[in-house]
């Protein structure tokens, strides 16, 4: 094993350390003075730092720090904050009744900004931001109620939920006429024409006499002989203009075929009374009601 | 036999690669191509890595661009009938593709290279480093199927379960005795830095990697487990991993890449060796105690979230030793980034490095965090470490490995690197300008409140808010792939140039000196 020897890098003028690897030499330059000046800044910020903020454990707790600052404290600083901005309003939302919040106008007010709050994180994830709706999730901006728009009802939808397994869920089911074989295909097909001749369009006049007599067995029950509907099901107005399920053809023959029926969550679960009240006035507020 | 249909998967999978894995070497030794020729580097499982790397590389990148278009385009890349493409599969599948399987083999096929032609030694171990390389692309081969079937341990970067964790134990422990069986026999009298940055990157990925990962299955023939620590413990464990994944594999392994390609492709001497030193100490030092910082403001104590951004801001430096140990290398060979586009490729890389490695510390302090946390500004963080850093430096060495191993002059087209350069570069800057911008405006929107202490914005606006930013995203990402596209090409048609003479013969001891 040689000796390492120095040798001067002729580009640089500095040494090398006379050591190399497949070719590869290393300088001997010194550390340059602003990294190490700047490494020790860094070191004495964090030792500052440590000397005001809590920092080191020990065995029975941790080092507090001079400024005796805590996250602790603040969040609960913050939170008494909140508490005296919101307390006034917050205190009546609790008793007033849902009419007795749409009359007073502050009140109302105050209602609002709890409502947008929480229909956008929780609302709008189905029901659309502004709550117009998708195909399967009911337009909330109309004055189109599946299951009744008076305050009440919504608040009762709110708190239970639809199809949500909650005891006192607004609970309904359509049959699936053409997977269950309740209609064969060719009655399904004419009740597709009859549901959009209920609607004031074009359709197969003969289609809609066939299927006639099979509307007012198997389906008025539910939407009523001229199939306006019934909010006690929750079964929609056939005769509008408003489709949960789309409007084309295709659409209400699948839903003729299957009898798809959406679920909502009850809220009542995971919102205060006052919360869901106030949602309730939010969403009766911004509906076409 | 069990009744877990997911551990069958796994299980099948396994035993096709055992008996795969029999017949091949069987195959391999009767055939003699396992003949340890201790006079001659061994080269074959080097090759074997830089095409894995290559492909596991477009594979990631190409998730990551599905993954930014359903973020961008949602209503178009939801596959409603195909519930094991959502972004929830594919997301996990991206990180631990570009991450583990494209960085994994740059590092573990540079790393059996460098090693070899720094020690002047064959490989140690007969054909121990073929299993590390063929046990590590099992693992990436369990851990993607597992990510899509929904196996999944929800630890970022540490997703896989304990079945495939022990795998990869095995393979890993492999590995450390390759590479340090290699130092052992080597013959030259000391080790050269590259060597100390992969050591320490294979060492503590493995400690990372156990304590990580310390679960009790729920039964043996069961894929799923219970993590040993719970609550704020098991967070904090994770980001002590998380953090350090980064720090020990994508830092210090891949500054073993900077500290070889670099000096060897433009043959001047490295800056400094005190440097070397002090910087390789101080950031395997620091490094380990920052992981906390990814905590901020959560039920983790204060006074460990004040550690954690401490020794992120004292981490400063330390990483930074390397970008000036590789950018003053350059030092009276500064004409190479105009015309060598491979040099060029590595000094960007270095760049990046030097400016994420600037931005995470700035990130930690709690303060900004406030701002930056849980937004687009942490993706595109990573995003500069990860396609400038990390991708970049692998090209630039891939560029050079591929001519070296193939025994070639040259690359077959100096100018398709230069369009991958500057396609890639254009996407990368795209990107995370694109997540500077909707990282620090969703961050305010976060936080706005109206005069009655309730959120001015719901989370589905700032959703929207940042529609323009994905596209952008999107573009940069489909741009830095078709680079990696480009790039293949290219070396798909060097290695098919004719060969010139060189030997593979380790290289003769230097002349002592006169």
């Amino acid at each position: 094993m040689t000796h390492p020897v120095r040798e001067k890098d002729e580009h640089s003028g500095v040494e090398t350390t006379g050591h190399e690897w497949d070719g590869i030499r290393e300088l001997d330059n010194p550390l340059p003075r602003w990294w190490l000046w700047v490494f020790y800044a860094c070191i004495a910020y964090s030792i500052g730092y440590w000397v005001l903020m809590p920092s080191w454990p020990g065995l029975t707790g941790y080092t507090r720090g001079l400024l005796g600052q805590s996250d602790r404290v603040e969040v609960s600083r913050a939170l008494n904050d909140l508490a005296t901005v919101r307390g006034a309003g917050a205190a009546k939302l609790k008793t007033a009744t849902l009419a007795q919040i749409e009359s007073d106008p502050e009140l109302q007010a105050y209602a609002l900004q709890v409502g947008t709050s929480i229909f956008g994180d929780n609302c709008a994830t189905c029901h659309g931001a502004g709550g117009g709706g998708a195909k399967g999730y009911a337009n909330l901006r109309d004055d189109v109620w599946l299951w009744g728009g008076t305050l009440e009802d919504i608040q009762q939808t709110i708190t239970y939920g639809i199809r949500s397994g909650d005891d006192q869920g607004r609970m309904s089911q359509m049959p699936a006429f053409g997977r269950d074989q309740l209609l064969n295909s060719a009655q399904v097909a004419d009740m597709t024409e009859y549901v959009v001749a209920l609607s004031g369009r074009q359709a197969s006049a003969a289609a809609v006499t066939r299927a006639t007599p099979v509307f007012a067995e198997q389906c008025a029950s539910c939407h009523g002989p001229a199939g306006k509907g019934m909010q006690s099901v929750g079964a929609p107005d056939l005769t509008d203009s408003d489709w949960l399920f789309g409007s084309d053809r295709a659409s209400i023959s699948s839903q003729i075929h299957n009898g798809r029926g959406g679920v909502m969550p009850a809220w009542g679960h995971r919102f205060s009374p006052e919360t869901i009240k106030a949602l309730a006035v939010y969403i009766h507020a911004n509906s076409g009601q | 036999m069990s009744d877990d249909p997911l551990f069958q998967l796994q299980a099948y999978i396994f035993v096709a690669a055992a008996v795969i894995g029999g017949f091949s070497l069987n195959a391999a030794m009767s055939g003699g191509l396992l003949n340890n020729d201790a006079s001659k580097y061994m080269d074959g499982v080097v090759r074997a890595g830089v095409i894995a790397t290559m492909f596991w590389g477009a594979v990631g990148m190409l998730v990551g661009v599905v993954v930014a278009s359903q973020l961008t385009w949602p209503e178009i890349f939801y596959f409603s009938d195909f519930g094991w493409l959502n972004f929830g599969r594919l997301r996990p599948l991206h990180t631990s593709a570009v991450v583990f399987a494209f960085g994994g083999n740059a590092l573990i096929c540079t790393s059996f290279y460098v090693v070899q032609r720094t020690c002047r030694a064959r490989l140690f171990g007969g054909v121990l480093p073929w299993f590390v390389f063929w046990g590590y692309q099992l693992f990436i081969v369990l851990a993607a199927v597992g990510y899509l079937a929904g196996i999944t341990q929800s630890k970022e970067y540490a997703e896989p379960e304990w079945v495939v964790d022990l795998w990869l134990t095995v393979v890993w422990v492999g590995y450390l005795f390759t590479f340090l069986g290699t130092i052992w026999k080597r013959k030259e009298p000391h080790i050269y830095v590259a060597n100390w940055f992969y050591l320490a990157m294979i060492v503590t990925v493995a400690l990372l990697h156990i304590v990580n990962n310390l679960v009790v299955p729920v039964g043996i023939l069961n894929h799923s487990s219970v993590p040993l620590f719970g609550g704020v413990q098991s967070a904090l464990t994770q980001w002590w991993y998380g953090h350090n994944a980064v720090g020990f594999f994508l830092t210090a392994g891949f500054l073993a890449i900077m500290y070889y390609f670099v000096p060897k492709r433009i043959g001047r001497p490295i800056y400094s060796y005190r440097l070397s030193i002090v910087h390789f100490w101080a950031l395997i030092f620091i490094y380990i105690w920052a992981g906390p910082h990814h905590l901020h403001y959560t039920a983790l104590p204060q006074w460990a979230q004040t550690l954690g951004m401490t020794f992120s801001i004292m981490l400063w430096m330390p990483s930074w030793g390397g970008m000036i140990n590789g950018l003053m290398t350059l030092s009276g060979a500064w004409d190479k980034l105009r015309t060598d586009p491979v040099v060029r490729m590595m000094v960007v890389a270095i760049a990046f490095y030097g400016m994420s490695t600037f931005e995470g510390p700035v990130m930690s302090i709690r303060a900004v965090n406030a701002l930056s946390h849980y937004t687009d500004w942490t993706i595109g963080h990573v995003h500069s470490g990860a396609l400038g850093w990390v991708g970049f430096i692998s090209f630039g060495a891939i560029y050079c490995l591929v001519p070296w191993l193939w025994k070639k002059d040259r690359l077959y087209s100096n100018n398709l690197v230069e369009w991958h350069f500057w396609i890639a570069t254009t996407g990368i800057v795209l990107y995370i300008c694109a997540m500077w911008v909707s990282g620090i405006m969703e961050g305010l929107m976060w936080r706005e409140y109206t005069p009655q202490g309730f959120l001015a914005w719901s989370f589905i606006e700032t959703v929207s808010a940042k529609h323009v930013e994905n596209i952008i995203r999107t573009v940069g990402g489909l741009m830095f792939l078709s680079g990696t596209l480009i790039m293949i090409y290219n070396l798909w048609r060097t290695v098919r140039l004719p060969s010139v003479e060189t030997s593979d013969a380790l290289s003769a001891p230097l002349p002592a000196a006169a």
